[in-house]
């Protein structure tokens, strides 16, 4: 499964400055591996210690927000959209 | 590049007065004033960290007591520089604290009871002392175009702002918020789009405009301009302690759309007792939310650390807010302080609505409904001691919320003669 992932401005140190990359996997815990493979160290900016996402990051595939669908074991159907927001923003 | 790096985030020369940094309140990693909001190590919120070393209190605060009758009296503690006053900028703030009698007797309140009524401001609500600070940023860091996500108060604010100030403004709204807000933002003649869904969905389309050539030189004041938009939130602590000739009230109830706001008002009472402005002595912070979006008042009375988000179905839209960014903030401030998180019903809230307007003369939006209500409903259920002195926060004006009160209307309709006046039972 090939899916974009949508890169934050402040992780974009980590993809050459891309806004958008390709990443393989079938559920988002597959597409943060598969990321960190190609861009080393976004997953631990992404993750915390435990490999939970962290509480101040969102993570939508498409536009259904992960924690209102199965957090990192959302499937990532091919050629879905995936986007990485900080979640300190609004209000 | 992004509209993050638009101006320098390296640049620690602009001034901004007494803010000497950004530091992340997670991890405290800092780094300097810029136009940024998440911390690149964490994700965390960013806020302003100040150099307070020089100021002598009695000095401080004489220098307050003599400022404007607005937030610029406080300039002194604020990420803004010192001649903020003369810029052009909607001066909000200095607002009534309603020593709210009527409503203490019928809430059973024997320790003094005020209302903070924010629906003073020059657009009707609390967001006008968060924009003006965001303005402030935006000229620093050399924005010209000024936006955000809103759940309407806010779109009017920045509207207002912008249009004083001679900046452009686009904001995003949900598609189907209240008439009376969708006007007021429209008026002051900046771009109004109206996004279909929530305002988590209009929030997070901004977030990702942020990061796209698109929103390259915008100042979104409540996502690149955050941490300084948020400060203006401390105005109100500092306020009310003033107003009450500066003393820490006992007890404040303060509505949670994000959060932001209570964070920023307990932020503002610690500065206070660090800076001698008032005595240190114990307060709790009381975070109030409506029935139909309360996923801080879930996790308050679940005890759990993380708020997780809801779909909201409220009227109270501008607490509509289903993934609140400080909500593990409120948690945390009103454990520490022996606080509490409730909500009411929209039923409630439009009891309590009539209950501020028929004691006291004050018409609150549904906002206001929602923090009346909760603290009635925190004193029946003993949370709230009706003996100490409490602060409830109106942060808005009803004539933007009109609907929720729709059923009020005529007592009766008469032929204009004394007989019909008589016959309708009126005298």
């Amino acid at each position: 499964m090939s899916v974009t992932v949508r890169i934050p401005t402040i992780l974009r140190t980590y993809t050459g400055g891309q806004a958008e990359v390709s990443a393989e996997g079938g559920t988002l815990a597959e597409v943060i591996s598969d990321l960190e493979k190609n861009h080393t160290g976004i997953a631990a900016r992404v993750l915390d210690d435990q490999g939970k996402l962290r509480r101040f990051v969102n993570v939508y595939v498409n536009d259904d927000d992960v924690r209102f669908e199965q957090g990192l074991e959302t499937a990532t159907p091919d050629g879905a959209g995936v986007s990485i927001i900080p979640a300190v923003a609004g209000g | 590049m992004a509209a993050q790096t638009v101006a320098s985030t390296t640049d620690s020369t602009v001034d901004l007065g007494p803010a000497a940094a950004l530091s992340c309140r997670e991890c405290g990693h800092r780094v300097p004033l810029g136009p940024v909001f998440a911390c690149e190590e964490c994700f965390g919120p960013l806020e302003i960290a100040y150099d307070f070393s020089a100021y002598d209190t009695e000095e401080l605060r004489k220098r307050i007591e003599a400022g404007p009758a607005n937030i610029w009296r406080y300039a002194p503690l604020l990420p803004v520089p010192a001649d903020v006053a003369e810029k052009p900028n909607i001066n909000p703030g200095w607002t009534k604290l309603v020593k709210a009698d009527n409503l203490a007797r019928e809430l059973g309140v024997t320790g003094g009871l005020y209302v903070k009524d924010d629906s003073g401001n020059p657009t009707h609500s609390f967001k006008d002392r968060v924009v003006a600070q965001a303005l402030e940023a935006a000229r620093a860091f050399g924005f010209t175009t000024l936006s955000c996500s809103s759940t309407g108060n806010l779109a009017g604010a920045v509207g207002a702002a912008a249009a004083r100030a001679g900046f452009r403004s686009c904001v995003f709204i949900p598609h189907d918020l209240e008439q009376g807000k969708v006007v007021m933002a429209a008026v002051y003649g900046g771009e109004l789009v109206g996004i279909e869904g929530n305002y988590d969905d209009v929030n997070r389309f901004c977030s990702e405009l942020i990061g796209d050539p698109a929103g390259e030189g915008w100042g979104f004041v409540n996502v690149n301009l955050r941490p300084y938009y948020a400060e203006g939130s401390k105005t109100l602590a500092y306020e009310v302690c003033e107003q009450l000739g500066w003393q820490l009230p006992d007890q404040i109830v303060i509505p949670i759309a994000s959060g932001s706001q209570l964070t920023k008002v307990d932020k503002g009472l610690q500065e206070l007792i660090k800076l001698g402005l008032v005595e240190d002595k114990p307060y709790k912070i009381f975070g109030a939310q409506a029935e139909g979006c309360s996923p801080v008042s879930v996790a308050y009375k679940g005890g759990h650390d993380v708020v997780r988000p809801q779909k909201p179905n409220t009227i109270a839209k501008s607490l509509a807010i289903g993934n609140p960014a400080d909500g593990p903030y409120v948690l945390d401030i009103a454990r520490r302080t022996g606080g509490a998180v409730e909500d009411v019903t929209d039923e409630q809230v439009v009891d309590a609505i009539k209950l501020l307007a028929r004691t006291e003369g004050i018409f609150a939006e549904t906002a206001g409904g929602v923090t009346v209500g909760v603290t009635k409903k925190l004193i029946e259920n003993g949370l709230l001691d009706p003996t100490r002195t409490t602060v409830v926060f109106n942060t808005g004006d009803g004539l933007k919320t009109l609907d929720a009160v729709a059923g009020t209307g005529l007592t009766a309709t008469i032929r204009p003669n004394l007989e019909s006046f008589r016959e309708a039972g009126l005298v």
